[in-house]
């Protein structure tokens, strides 16, 4: 007859645990002993009923106590503002899915490896981490991980010590510095050779050469043009590009003195929109041409600001149309009345999920990009048009990372994808 | 002095923000939520300018008789159906609390108008799709197609349509391609440059090159 002790021999709180397998077999093969079978399952059932099996659980609170968590490390996290350790440790073995009884984990805390340990926090079952936050930065700590199964607990032994601590710079975010450092200094220097004199090619950009035209049609039909710096406040990028972008408009309609109304969505893109319609009013030599109700307030609501525009251009019905900032739903709301009044719409937005809407409803979309490039592009000013130049310089370097990228993940040389990973 | 001032601030916050995302150490580590705090109280303070402004947009309008001036009383009279009640009428609960006035107008006008708004979207996406779907050219063309895979293999009936086709080339198989692919790659290329563009852009307001929002050249 052979027992075959399977897997470990579990030590919990001094209590021994073994498990059998292949009894069965053992005794079938073994003829001479048949006779002495039913002497002998008395004796293996007997021994099963007073040792509980690995997988069962057991009923008696003797027996009741969980293995404790293993391999417990305390740490301090890793660049952060300090006042935080983590703590690891493996699962319990009785931290099993099927093991109803087990709750969880509490975590100990003492400036003592021996005394003085309280709890400071609990996990579920199936955690294997939990952070410390209200450490005293260079104090050092040692952590206790107690397992609990319904009464009973059992404890690691504690770990540590572990000082939180404050770092200097964010190491999970090199990379992220590298490449800014990267675009921002491409950026600079194309701009200083723009200041210089250098020509810089730009490539045309429908969407912005049809702005003359756009207002030019409006003043042939002696209707208002509306402008819509989107839905967002002044925080947004988009929005700080769909304004500058409006000098440029309003510059153009101060000329062919075109009416130009601007509904806002929010109190301080009206204040920023107002000083810059003046300002292009002013510096067209036609401040006289200005009023403060060219640019007002509607409201911050989103479909109500849409409501709002909707009415104006069925009422007005607009020669031309701009949208240039960030949009949500309200997009093809917008997009589509005003192409069912027969506006030239123009738009831009770098609101991916907006695009297809803005391109199915008006005459030229710009994409993303081009939203900001757009204040550039319009000015020709040198400076401007090198930053444009820059920006071209990191998609080139964009680009040769995912060719590079492509090859060494397909090769299988390294895992290239880890340098793009910001933490 | 009137455009250097917020240069000069657009400078320090805008150094500030990149700097706190490398440094994680104190004070740096609080600065962000405390811009982001002020940024909010400015802007809690800034609706007033446009609640000031809409109602004397409206006032002068029916003032002056101008086109269109009896919106302007509906425009004014919604205002203050929804700002009398929240100010005074809420019988010591917050304003926003179940039961108050406020709330009957938020639930019972304010919601449905704005459901009715949103719902009109689905009638607009219609109109506008039997647009962009015309094949005038290759590109309308090829736009066709993906939309007609793609709108086919969403529903139940492109699959038994495309049943007699091997398993991985049915229409719904298909048009997950579409949208795992093409889709996503293409998208992809448009959030790189819209990337770069932000960043280009944010440069140029902070080193003070891009003036035109503060009214500048």
């Amino acid at each position: 007859m052979r027992f075959q002790p399977i897997g470990k021999t579990l030590t919990c709180n001094g209590i021994a645990r073994f498990t059998f397998k292949g009894i069965g077999l053992g005794i079938a093969r073994d003829s001479s002993i048949i006779r002495f079978a039913p002497v002998l399952s008395f004796l293996i059932l007997a021994i099963f009923q007073i040792i509980p099996s690995q997988a069962a659980i057991p009923e008696d609170p003797a027996f009741g106590y969980p293995a404790p968590p293993a391999n417990v490390v305390a740490k301090d996290i890793p660049n952060d503002a300090g006042k935080s350790i983590i703590i690891n440790w493996d699962l319990s073995p009785d931290d099993i899915k099927e093991n109803k009884k087990f709750i969880g984990y509490e975590i100990l805390r003492s400036t003592s490896s021996d005394t003085g340990f309280v709890i400071i926090g609990s996990a579920t079952a199936g955690s294997s981490q939990l952070s410390d936050n209200e450490t005293v930065d260079g104090v050092f700590y040692y952590y206790i991980v107690r397992a609990v199964m319904g009464s009973m607990f059992s404890e690691s032994p504690p770990a540590g010590p572990a000082a939180s601590s404050q770092q200097w710079f964010h190491l999970g975010r090199i990379n992220t510095l590298i490449a800014l450092l990267v675009i921002s200094i491409s950026i600079v220097w194309y701009i200083e050779r723009a200041k210089k004199g250098e020509k810089l090619f730009i490539r045309k950009i429908a969407g912005l050469e049809a702005v003359d035209e756009a207002v030019g049609r409006a003043t042939e039909m002696g209707k208002k043009i509306f402008y819509v710096p989107g839905t967002q406040d002044m925080d947004n990028v988009q929005t700080i590009a769909g304004v500058t972008i409006l000098g440029r408009v309003a510059r153009l309609t101060a000329q062919y003195e075109t009416p130009l109304e601007v509904p806002v969505s929010r109190s301080l893109v009206m204040v920023t929109a107002r000083e810059v319609v003046k300002e292009a009013y002013l510096n067209s030599g036609r401040p006289d041409a200005y009023s403060d109700s060219m640019v007002y307030y509607l409201t911050d609501d989103q479909f109500g600001y849409a409501a709002g525009i909707e009415g104006l251009f069925v009422r007005e019905k607009p020669a031309t149309v701009f949208y240039m900032g960030a949009f949500y739903a309200e997009s093809l709301i917008l997009a589509e009345t005003g192409n069912s009044v027969g506006a030239i719409q123009i738009a831009g937005t770098a609101m991916p999920a907006q695009l297809p809407f803005f391109i199915a409803a008006c005459d030229y979309t710009l994409i993303g990009e081009e939203l900001f490039a757009a204040s550039a592009y319009l000015s020709k000013e040198p400076k401007l048009l090198g930053s444009l130049k820059g920006q071209d310089f990191g998609k080139l370097c964009i680009l040769l990372a995912i060719m590079l990228g492509v090859i060494i993940q397909t090769s299988g040389l390294y895992d290239f994808t880890k340098l793009f990973i910001v933490r | 002095m009137r455009r250097e001032i917020p240069l000069i601030i657009t400078a320090i916050v805008g150094f500030t923000y990149i700097i706190q995302f490398f440094v994680p150490h104190w004070p740096f580590n609080i600065l962000e939520g405390l811009l982001t705090s002020w940024m909010l109280i400015i802007f809690a303070f800034a609706i007033w300018l446009g609640a000031l402004n809409l109602l004397k947009v409206s006032l002068d309008k029916i003032s002056k008789r101008s086109r269109d001036w009896p919106y302007a009383i509906i425009t004014i009279a919604g205002f203050l159906m929804i700002a009398i009640p929240g100010f005074l009428f809420s019988g010591g609960r917050r304003f926003q609390d179940p039961g108050t006035a406020f709330d009957y107008i938020y639930q019972n006008v304010y919601s449905p108008l704005s459901s009715t708004m949103f719902a009109m979207l689905a009638f607009y996406v219609a109109s506008a799709s039997y647009r962009a779907f015309r094949a005038r050219t290759k590109e309308a063309t090829l736009l066709l197609l993906a939309a007609f895979f793609v709108m086919l293999g969403r529903v139940p009936i492109g699959d038994v349509l495309s049943s007699f086709l091997p398993e991985g080339y049915r229409m719904s198989q298909m048009a997950d391609w579409i949208m795992n692919y093409p889709q996503t790659a293409g998208q992809r290329a448009i959030m790189i440059g819209i990337a770069l563009g932000i960043v280009s852009t944010s440069l140029r307001l902070i080193l003070g090159i891009e003036r035109s929002h503060l009214g500048g050249e």
